[in-house]
């Protein structure tokens, strides 16, 4: 049950295939793209409140979810737009409800932070941080209950670590052996405050062990190392063992929401890991080097992409806001419950 | 096609800013994600980095503007091959679509004055129909037993309910008929198995989650109220979380502030959650039945003083009581007294001894108070025009207010005498003896305010 360091797995060596990687390729692209079109449409008033990017962080729900099956679950915390386009949602609907409009995911009434998809298996989306922690061992609860051997993905960050919550998840996720991946995405920074101002010891994936809950630490800018442990830890839930954690180090590149002035950390550190470490980039060497794809494939790629995201942000722009009446659906269910069906 | 970079807004509530210096002259080339320009808005200044790759073409407005109202074009961006001559006449930019006034919200519907609300009055059971006697403990296990032998998806879980039998042996025999998958023991970890039981009612199943009692709930308050009941409305009606959660609330005897609280009203206050609080043992039954079967999150307000109190309870196969139906326990034409819960107690008390003086009191329990029946409220105050609200909750936005607004806003011209509430004291609950009493609403407080009301 011991915590292992990360065991970096280097692209050469595993046994990816060219249409696995250029799959890789075009998903962690239009994570980046959307949310760079999402920044812009924020800056043009389009998106309101709260928005928190994800770029940068592209590898973390690209790889977890090349290691997940039909049925598996997924749910994090309110910087989603990643892991919803990740889990096959439609970019239309996320950014429709960026814009607040009828055709986004819950009809513009949940906003960036709050979206589901009971098609995809998606449960959010959810403001309040670390509170999606418990109710992803929840979800697992429910799958160990049904018997299904369906796996839940509970993604949560640095900063939601601290959280008592969590630790409450942990204890009853091991005590009754629940289904449930926490994925811990490291990104160094809860809002500003760094995780060596914020955390008494740095390895948070070893924080399991007083729980006997296995963890490891993975290079959250390499999606094949990612995918790799997303592998091993799928594996050790579905067989029954309980609940596996991978604290993935990953890094954003933009402030913690788009009223973050990003002062706690130089440029030349966002700089350093654009440059050196980004996800996106590696992905695209490997595809050129490895005579997997030519320039013009990857740039057929990079047009298809920006063309799904103009979509998204036209669709956004013209989807009408939400009927006035609106504002009195949905605060009851009548009739069947709204649940996973079982 | 040459792009216009706009003044972005770089904050929820931002509507202008200063330029304050440009990073880029014109001909630079930029990639995404270079800083263009430093802007300050009234909290900070941001880096404004670009998005699409080009070349500076033209700034268009000169670092130290200040006031740069958002969605101004700033700059234009080129792309491969065009020239900055093609574009010297595209600023500035039109505004943002984005500006557009929101349209009016709906306004709210008038409060029309009801002739007299459609209420159902009808009896919870036939006439003739077989009653026993049964404690409120026995009734509520037999509610949620019954249920959980008709849905395998319902599940009860919390601290000691299964091989302790219940810290107040509500669940007691329940391990033994439906086993540890199903009566589950959990540690002493609110916060962590309200969220877990809410995860789970997303994923299919159907919890009911007991608090030992609703005080320790406060460490479960947010799963309760953002997880719990605002999610289906967050998710345009694709998810939500069907559950009960229950167990003791309010004052137990001599147990202190800690253990003492009442919180109907807090709960009320919720949209998304409904909210029981029952006083017979019959409504124990019927409403627990009606509460996992409802697709929506319930708090099932229980009372402990209640658990071991006999009532009659009828022999009907799958008893079911129907949420936002009040119960008039007593017919009367000089006061009506509303109250629920507890509650009930007083109220009935004070209406036996009442009615020995000539003062004819209307009892009504509500039993739900949100949905709250509201019409059977209004309409005993037409016919005997004075309210007295009676609970143990504390005296500030209490269920009772809330009571008396909405029959001010309703039936204002039919009150002879205003409505007073009778509640708990304004305090913590005291430990001593004489205290506890004191703080806690009284029969002779209710009966004393009927007499005000009715100047009797």
């Amino acid at each position: 049950m011991a915590a292992k360091k990360a065991t970096k797995k280097a692209a050469k060596d595993s046994n990816v295939s060219a249409d696995e990687l250029k799959a890789y390729y075009k998903d962690m692209l239009l994570i980046r793209r959307f949310e760079e079109k999402a920044g812009q449409l924020y800056g043009m008033g389009l998106i309101g409140g709260f928005c928190h990017l994800y770029i940068g962080q592209e590898a973390v729900v690209v790889g977890l979810e090349a290691a997940a099956e039909e049925g598996d679950k997924r749910i994090t915390s309110y910087r989603d737009h990643g892991h919803m386009l990740a889990c096959g949602m439609d970019p239309n609907g996320v950014m429709a409800e960026l814009t607040g409009r009828e055709g986004g995911y819950s009809k513009g009434k949940g906003g960036s932070m709050h979206m589901f998809s009971k098609e995809k298996h998606f449960y959010g989306g959810h403001g309040i941080v670390a509170a999606q922690v418990p109710l992803g061992a929840g979800l697992a609860f429910a799958d160990k209950y049904l018997d299904n051997s369906r796996v839940t993905f509970t993604y949560f960050g640095d900063g939601a670590a601290n959280q008592g919550q969590v630790y409450e998840a942990f204890n009853m996720a091991a005590l009754w052996e629940l289904p449930c991946v926490f994925v811990i995405e490291n990104n160094q920074y809860a809002m500003g405050t760094s995780q060596q101002r914020s955390t008494s010891s740095a390895e948070i994936y070893e924080r399991g062990k007083a729980f006997g809950i296995p963890g490891e630490a993975v290079d959250g800018m390499d999606v094949l190392a990612v995918k790799a442990a997303g592998e091993t830890a799928v594996a050790h839930c579905r067989s029954g063992k309980g609940p596996y954690i991978l604290e993935i180090k990953t890094y954003r590149y933009r402030g913690h929401s788009m009223s973050d002035p990003a002062k706690y950390r130089t440029r030349e550190e966002v700089q350093k890991m654009r440059d050196e470490r980004d996800p996106i980039e590696a992905v695209r060497t490997m595809l050129l080097t490895g005579k997997h794809a030519t320039e013009d494939d990857l740039k057929a790629i990079d047009k298809e992409i920006k063309a799904i995201v103009n979509d998204s942000a036209e669709f956004s722009k013209e989807s009408p806001e939400p009927a006035l009446e609106e504002l009195w659906t949905d605060i009851y269910a009548t009739g069947d419950a709204p649940q996973e069906s079982v | 096609m040459a792009i216009e970079i706009l003044m972005p807004a770089l904050s929820p509530t931002m509507e202008e800013g200063t330029l304050a210096k440009w990073l880029v002259k014109e001909g630079d080339t930029v990639n995404s994600g270079d800083v263009m320009c430093e802007i300050e808005t009234d909290k900070a200044t941001m880096e404004f980095e670009a998005v699409d790759e080009g070349v500076i073409g033209k700034i268009l407005v000169a670092e130290g503007t200040e006031g740069v109202a958002v969605n101004t074009a700033i700059a234009v961006l080129l792309e491969d091959g065009e020239s900055a001559d093609d574009v010297a006449s595209a600023a500035p930019a039109a505004k943002a679509e984005a500006d557009e006034a929101p349209a009016d919200a709906a306004p709210a519907p008038a409060a029309a004055v009801p002739a007299a609300p459609k209420t159902d009055t009808s009896p919870d059971w036939p006439e003739g129909t077989t009653l026993k006697q049964q404690t409120v403990r026995e009734a509520l296990r037999d509610g949620m037993s019954e249920e959980m032998r008709s849905d395998d998806t319902v599940f009860i879980m919390g601290e000691e309910v299964a091989e302790y039998q219940g810290a107040y042996k509500i669940t007691q025999g329940m391990l033994d008929e439906f086993g540890p998958k199903r009566v589950i023991d959990t540690p002493i970890t609110e916060h962590g198995f309200a969220g877990i039981g809410v995860g789970a009612a997303f994923g299919g199943l159907k919890p009911i989650v007991e608090f030992m009692t609703f005080n320790f709930a406060m460490q479960a308050m947010d799963h309760i109220i953002n997880s719990a009941a605002k999610t289906l409305y967050m998710s345009g009606g694709q998810m939500g979380a069907p559950m009960v959660f229950r167990g003791p609330n309010g004052a137990a005897a001599r147990v202190g502030a800690q253990h003492s609280q009442d919180y109907a009203a807090w709960f009320m206050q919720v949209p998304g959650l409904k909210v029981a609080m029952p006083y017979s043992a019959s409504d124990y039954k019927g409403l627990m039945k009606t509460a996992i079967r409802d697709p929506n999150p319930v708090i099932f307000l229980e009372n402990e003083i209640l658990y071991g109190r006999s009532f009659d309870v009828p022999e009907i196969e799958d008893y079911t009581v129907p949420f936002g139906k009040a119960r008039i326990w007593r017919e009367g034409r000089d006061v009506t007294i509303v109250s629920f819960g507890i509650g009930m107690t007083y109220a009935l008390e004070a209406a036996e001894k009442l009615a020995a003086d000539g003062i004819e009191a209307e009892v009504i329990d509500l039993r739900t108070l949100r949905p709250m029946d509201t019409p059977a409220i209004i309409n005993s105050v037409m016919k005997t025009n004075r309210l007295i609200t009676v609970e143990e909750g504390w005296p500030q936005g209490s269920v009772g207010s809330y009571i008396s607004s909405v029959v001010m806003q309703e039936a204002f011209d039919y009150l002879d005498a205003p409505v007073i509430t009778c509640t708990g004291k304004d305090v913590p609950m005291p430990y001593a003896a004489n205290l506890e009493k004191l703080a806690l609403v009284t029969t002779d407080e209710v009966i004393e305010a009927v007499h005000k009301v009715t100047y009797k």
